[in-house]
């Protein structure tokens, strides 16, 4: 009983800190509380990657697409764009398309993930570095179609990307307008945070129920030994596919809610450098452990943010070749090097269930 | 008819430099089965040394060919010495850690070595100087130049003498015994760990002639002038079959041929819908369709499987 009232205590309290935390950041600047919000959304994602790299043990390189998807099709379904470019459209809307959120997360989840078992069907064969080098060419392809598809018809706007996005609005309220509660000042990325963090408590917890599942246990078996797990009766392809499309549900989510959040979307915030990260971030965490994969994603999305903030005499320093970017670059490449060497299981493994005499070198 | 001689031209000299690459990326993998995600910028680093070098001597006013051979020499001592460093440091300790270890190191070393690069060198382009003088030969109506018929002939040389050292030779006999078994190739008096530098320090030499040739018909150096090319040089390594020598050769000319054909006709045969934008995505979707028709490859065994 003292065990159990301590486990509650230590929710209740991490409860009330989350619920306070953004209120005690945002005196301190908008931008801090920015940083919180981007952290959030790359926990998100993160959780998303690790169904499929922590969970079935498949490494995919090609997140990120399923990230651009959501977000363009959030960018398109709720800017100017589409209505502007075709005369027909705009008829039907003459005020713009204007996509509700609450049309827009499930369609971006529901298309996001049909993308996923897509890309999932034809790399079923492969396993480890193949299906890396793939899934990587993959996200290179949606990548490269996002920034030409600006002709013969304009689609994406090409590499000038999608601007004037709507902002998030629930029951007529929009998230981005300053709010006043209790005589407290609630500012739009206060909102933010509040939507993002329903959305990773959600997923924590479908997450959390994934990994307690049939499913969950069918997807490590084949993690561990996919030969076993066939022996064993696990439909090893539908399981891998349903790895892949569960876990691109994640990233067009995120995708959606990072084009409400930061109202604009170009290929830039596509690129394979943020595959990698997400990748960095659950296997630094450590790969499969819920807990462990949320400290990798804040670790590597919400350290280097605050370096903007010293890095400024540092540039000077250095003649200006230490620029901010060049600075979290540098700390994430040494972060993924040297958390590997040190920890290569990553900073918070899942504690292994009576495999002491389990050989080494397994799967990746 | 003239366009496609020209186009062929081009992705023979491209698939040329895809194939230098490859063939570093296929040793390394065929001897400890990681995929060297920074074997592009390994490239890079022997292009941008490269470039300080001419720069620096273009003072001199020696003649073209000996800026060119002396900082071909000096990018092959950087990348042989970056290589076998980085494999001492950022490998080898993870030589028994879960799979997924080394090519996370792999990737952050990558990213690393172009931070430090855009930290030494700045992330604007710069301009590779011609150094070897530019004349053209027509052939059918097309134009190929001097770098480009040098580039032809490097490659061929380059594959003939690794095929010397990897079939003919004692180190190469270590290095296809560690390939097939490390712990039975031990046994038998082999040293791993030198096997495994030495084929580092090749593919390093590899890759900076690769660089320096790439920068030579580019005509620029930049930091993240290493990436796409090695990514389609891996897939060329795939594509001819990963751990083959001769595969590598044959996958890396036809990634560049396929390419630079995308390039002149993709847009034309399209009606313009697929422009000649899109060239950098067929090696991807040469790679896909290969892997998932042809796993082992043109000329390579079946190790797709092999986790």
């Amino acid at each position: 009983m003292q065990l159990r009232n301590q486990t509650l205590l230590t929710f209740v309290g991490a409860a009330i800190a989350l619920f306070i935390l953004p209120l005690i950041v945002q005196p301190f600047g908008p931008g801090w509380v920015r940083i919180i919000d981007s952290a959030l959304l790359y926990v998100l994602l993160a959780l998303g990657l690790n169904i499929v790299v922590g969970y079935a043990g498949l490494l995919d390189l090609g997140y990120v697409a399923f990230y651009a998807v959501g977000a363009y099709l959030f960018a398109l379904l709720a800017s100017p764009h589409l209505t502007n470019q075709f005369p027909a459209l705009k008829e039907y809307f003459p005020n713009g398309l204007h996509t509700s959120l609450w049309i827009a997360i499930p369609l971006g989840a529901f298309v996001a993930g049909v993308l996923g078992v897509l890309l999932g069907a034809p790399t079923l064969k492969l396993r480890g570095d193949y299906l890396a080098i793939v899934t990587l060419g993959f996200g290179e392809i949606i990548r490269e179609i996002v920034t030409n598809l600006n002709k013969p018809i304009n689609f994406t706007n090409g590499a000038q990307g999608l601007s004037d996005i709507d902002s998030a609005r629930f029951f007529g309220s929009d998230l981005n307008k300053t709010k006043e509660i209790f005589g407290i000042e609630i500012p739009g990325v206060t909102q933010y945070y509040y939507m993002f963090l329903v959305l990773v408590l959600i997923s924590v917890f479908i997450c959390y129920r994934l990994e307690r599942s049939r499913i969950g246990r069918a997807w490590m078996a084949i993690r561990e030994d996919e030969v076993a797990a066939k022996a064993m009766g696990i439909n090893t392809r539908n399981m891998k596919l349903l790895a892949f499309g569960m876990g691109a549900t994640f990233g067009g989510v995120s995708g959606v809610m990072f084009a409400t959040f930061q109202r604009f979307v170009s290929p830039e915030s596509f690129a394979l450098n943020e595959s990698v990260m997400i990748v960095a971030m659950v296997v630094l965490g450590g790969m499969g452990h819920i807990p462990g994969v949320i400290v990798g994603a804040l670790l590597l999305a919400a350290l280097p943010e605050t370096l903007r903030y010293v890095a400024g005499p540092l540039q000077e320093m250095s003649g200006g070749r230490l620029d901010a970017s060049i600075l979290r670059q540098l700390l994430i490449s040494l972060a993924m090097i040297g958390i590997m060497l040190s920890r290569p299981r990553g900073l918070w493994p899942a504690p292994e269930h009576g495999r002491k005499g389990a050989p080494k070198g397994g799967q990746a | 008819m003239d366009t496609f001689i020209q186009q062929m031209i081009n992705g023979l000299v491209l698939g040329s430099v895809y194939a230098l690459i490859a063939l570093g990326y296929t040793m390394v993998y065929g001897v400890i089965n990681l995929i060297n995600f920074a074997h592009g910028e390994v490239l890079m680093i022997g292009a941008v040394t490269a470039w300080t070098v001419v720069t620096a001597l273009s003072g001199t006013g020696w003649p073209g060919w000996l800026l060119m051979l002396i900082a071909l020499l000096a990018a092959m001592v950087v990348c042989a010495i970056l290589n076998f460093v980085i494999e001492k440091l950022a490998y080898r300790p993870l030589r028994n850690a879960p799979r997924l270890a080394p090519l996370i190191t792999a990737m952050g070393m990558s990213l690393l070595l172009q931070t430090l690069a855009m930290i030494i060198w700045k992330p604007s382009p710069k301009p590779f100087p011609i150094l070897l003088d530019a004349h053209l030969y027509n052939i059918g109506g097309a134009v190929i130049n001097t770098v480009q018929i040098l580039i032809l002939v490097v490659t061929v040389i380059t594959l003939f003498g690794l095929m010397f050292l990897v079939n003919k030779t004692r180190i190469g006999r270590a290095m296809r015994a560690t390939a097939e078994n490390p712990k039975a190739a031990a046994l038998m008096g082999v040293n791993p760990d030198t096997v495994i530098s030495f084929t580092f320090v090749i593919g390093a030499v590899l890759a900076a002639l690769a660089g320096v040739m790439y920068a030579a018909n580019l005509g620029t150096v930049q930091h993240t002038m290493g990436f796409l090319p090695g990514l389609k040089a891996f897939t060329a390594a795939v594509f001819g079959g990963i751990g083959n020598l001769a595969g590598a050769m044959v996958g890396g000319v036809l990634i560049g041929v396929i390419e630079a054909l995308a390039a002149g006709y993709m847009g034309v045969l399209t009606g313009g819908v697929i422009g000649s934008d899109y060239k950098d995505v067929t090696a991807f979707v040469v790679l896909i369709l290969v892997l998932t028709l042809r796993p082992q490859g043109l000329l390579g065994e079946r190790v797709a499987d092999r986790a």
